[in-house]
């Protein structure tokens, strides 16, 4: 104050240069990335199928703790297919309804479901070599044939052994003998005579045996495309069903409610976005400019973020949106209340800057920290719904804290630092008479 | 809202006896109404079904779509007209209805208004999972919460902001409970909304308190306590109040705009965020007060344990 330092321009270029660049990155792919993101049943439609549970074995006993674990089975598979929030639901006392949203494919889903994944490898004459039990758990994976570089699936099984055992004593057969079937759930009364001349065989491949393998690894070609192989292992890890489904009804559900439903919801959401942008720009003026500057770049990395993850959007993850937006929001106005009350003490614009963000971090520290704790306990402990609902919180809270706390305090700082606002305490929102003397 | 701290005396613990009093009758009616008259449970937590019909030729009336439904022979339990237009019929069955009942609705519908109409059937079974499964999830986010006050603050601190976000959870069903709205899925996502909301709001306040404590040279009885908190709360309250109505904002634009399907939900949101306000000002904020004189005065009894601590 009593030496006369001029107004620092460079740092007001730099500030510009870095908005400049975020309305370029957010003006470019915006859209993109918004319409990327996958939308939940209730917002976008989507398939579903009713199946019917019977039993594998005669006897078995279709029970609660069975439906249970069959719907356990069917999340698991649901898991491979990249559908988070799939609704599968109990129906009465042998039904389970699935609803997926987002899913393109119906046709894939469907085989995904409701084939049982018992894995079998049978000689010709449809013995047993190798069943489910000789596979390691979650030992299949996607990869590529040596040779051809074709898409094939490998599983493990427990003992190389044994598996060298089964193959010395296949190579010895005549041709055409010497083959091992490998078989998805196979049913008693199949052959492999009539089934390998099937169009849709139940018989994956069947490769002829030359020579004694004592491996842990067994390849499994076939008619694969990357995408099917991976399913194809994918259930495999999930496991077998303990039932077999029976499909009695298929549907996509009327999409045109939930588009409608969608459009309405964005709407609402940029009304209400443009209402806090304009609270906080009356409010706080020219720090409130900041905040709206970090809320959009905000709004732009949840979005991002959340693609990325290839996760759902549902009404309960718009919930958690729209609470992250209050919990940024919340972040901007506790540093700006906090800078407001020391220009009011008298301090310089500058230095009521640096204490206010400083003082304000451990308050929103403390209150981003427990919320996540909760948004994580909510996660552990409960189901699909609840969710999607904490890993949208979770997603938001890092993001707001990011943008808001260093976002802000940044583009905050270069201006404030420019010195272009000393002694203008009205830019800060703050009267000149409130300012007490020193 | 601009509040000069030196000068805005607003005694907000003078009146802590009638928040008391105003949450504690409150909640002590809602009981007795959730126990008896309970919720107005949405077809997510009873066996039934829900078809969604959209029309193209809004509006639409409810004795329409219920000709429609009796010319195939179906009495509905329930019919409501949504959508801004009035074009959408939204028809409830107590009880699962056949798939074969199920296409047949579906294709005269079809047929009628060439849109396939969204149906939806469920056991509770599901609902009631996602709802116990939610509560026993924020019981023990609850216990983590007050570990964490307890570590960072202190354990009165997270006593205080447990019973504020139980009040506000409770508030809320209670809201529901009275004015008899569907609770669904959704709803349970608003509660977990507001919970959040709630914590967050409090620790804020819980925070301030704590400063100006430290700030204090002695804090000895309930008038230096009292002088701390209401020094506090005005300190925060352009905060609070800010905050609040910029989350309130987006909630309510979400209830006047965002359509029928969400319309509960954002009702649900908005009533929250106030009740998750107003009990950290008025409820979190005064029981830590009370609970922390409490402990002050035990302590001036026992002057021989306060100087081994």
């Amino acid at each position: 104050m009593k030496k006369n330092r001029g107004v620092k321009k460079g740092r007001i270029a730099v500030f510009f240069v870095i908005v400049a660049a975020f309305v370029a990155l957010i003006a470019t792919n915006v859209m993109d990335h918004a319409n990327e993101i996958s939308l939940g049943l209730d917002l976008q439609g989507g398939f579903e199928v009713l199946y019917e549970v019977r039993p594998i074995e005669e006897g078995q006993e279709i029970n609660r703790d069975l439906l249970s674990d069959t719907v356990a089975s069917l999340n698991a598979r649901i898991n491979v297919l990249g559908v988070s929030e799939p609704n599968v639901t109990i129906e009465g006392d042998d039904r389970i309804r699935v609803q997926l949203a987002g899913v393109t494919d119906q046709q894939a889903a469907r085989e995904l479901l409701s084939t049982e994944a018992r894995l079998t490898i049978r000689d010709v004459d449809d013995n047993v070599l190798l069943d489910g039990s000789d596979l390691v758990e979650g030992g299949a994976r996607q990869s590529f044939h040596p040779d051809t570089n074709a898409p094939i699936v490998t599983v493990t099984i427990d003992d190389a052994n044994k598996f060298g055992d089964i193959t010395d004593e296949i190579r010895r057969r005549t041709v055409p003998e010497n083959r091992m079937a490998i078989w998805l759930d196979f049913d008693e009364g199949d052959s492999y005579y009539e089934e390998i001349m099937k169009e849709d065989s139940k018989i994956i491949s069947d490769p002829s045996v030359t020579q004694t393998l004592r491996t842990r690894d067994i390849m499994i070609t076939g008619n694969f495309t990357i995408e099917s192989a991976d399913h194809l292992a994918g259930v495999l890890n999930a496991g077998a069903l303990p039932v077999e489904l029976e499909e009695i009804y298929s549907h996509a559900v009327g999409a045109s409610l939930g588009e409608r439903a969608m459009e309405q919801t964005i709407f609402a959401g940029f009304i209400g976005i443009a209402l806090i942008f304009a609270y906080m720009i009356f409010y706080y003026r020219f720090m409130g400019v900041m905040a709206v500057i970090t809320l959009s770049i905000y709004i732009y990395i949840v979005l991002v973020v959340f693609n990325w993850m290839n996760a759902v959007l549902t009404l309960p993850g718009i919930a958690a949106l729209i609470l992250g937006v209050g919990m940024a929001v919340d972040a901007n106005i506790i540093t700006y209340e906090r800078i407001k009350d020391e220009i009011r003490a008298g301090k310089s614009a500058m230095s009521a800057f640096r204490a206010g963000s400083r003082r304000s971090l451990s308050t929103i520290l403390d209150a981003n920290i427990t919320t996540i704790l909760a948004a994580a306990v909510l996660f552990y402990f409960g189901t699909s719904a609840v969710q999607g609902f904490s890993v949208m919180l979770i997603v938001s809270i890092l993001t707001s804290f990011l943008t808001a706390v260093f976002g802000s305090r940044l583009l905050l700082g270069l201006w404030v630092n420019s010195r272009i606002l000393n002694k203008r305490p009205r830019m800060f929102g703050v009267k000149e008479d409130e300012i007490s003397e020193l | 809202m601009n509040f000069d701290h030196d000068n805005t005396k607003i005694d907000f613990v003078k009146h802590r006896n009638k928040f008391f009093i105003f949450s504690g009758a409150m909640i002590v009616i809602g009981i007795i109404l959730l126990s008896t008259i309970g919720l107005n449970l949405g077809i997510d937590f009873r066996s039934g079904t829900t078809i969604d019909v959209l029309t193209n030729n809004a509006p639409i009336s409810s004795e329409e779509i219920s000709t429609e439904f009796a010319e195939l022979g179906y009495n509905p339990d329930d019919i409501t007209i949504a959508g801004n237009e009035n074009e959408i019929g939204r028809v409830k069955f107590i009880g699962a209805l056949s798939s074969a009942e199920t296409l047949e609705i579906q294709a005269h519908f079809e047929e009628v208004y060439g849109e396939t109409p969204t149906v939806s059937t469920v056991t509770p079974m599901v609902g009631e999972e996602l709802a116990r499964n939610a509560f026993i999830s924020v019981l023990i986010a609850a216990v983590g919460i007050i570990l964490y006050v307890t570590i960072r603050f202190e354990f009165l601190y997270g006593i205080s902001a447990i019973v504020a976000l139980f009040h506000d959870a409770l508030f809320i069903l209670i809201v529901f409970s009275i004015f008899r709205f569907e609770v669904n899925i959704p709803f349970i996502a608003a509660v977990l909304t507001i919970i959040g909301y709630s914590i967050n709001d409090t620790i804020v306040t819980f925070d301030r308190i704590r400063e100006n404590m430290g700030l204090e040279k002695k804090v000895k009885d309930f008038k230096d306590l009292a002088r701390v908190v209401n020094k506090s709360l005005v300190q925060t309250l352009a905060r609070s109040i800010n905050t609040v109505l910029t989350v309130v904002f987006a909630a309510s634009a979400l209830f006047f705009f965002g359509g029928e399907a969400i319309r509960t939900f954002s009702f649900a949101l908005v009533v929250g965020l106030i009740a998750g306000t107003y009990s950290s000002l008025f409820i979190a904020a005064q029981l830590w007060l009370v609970l922390k004189s409490k402990q002050l005065e035990k302590r001036k009894k026992r002057p021989v344990e306060q100087s081994e601590a």
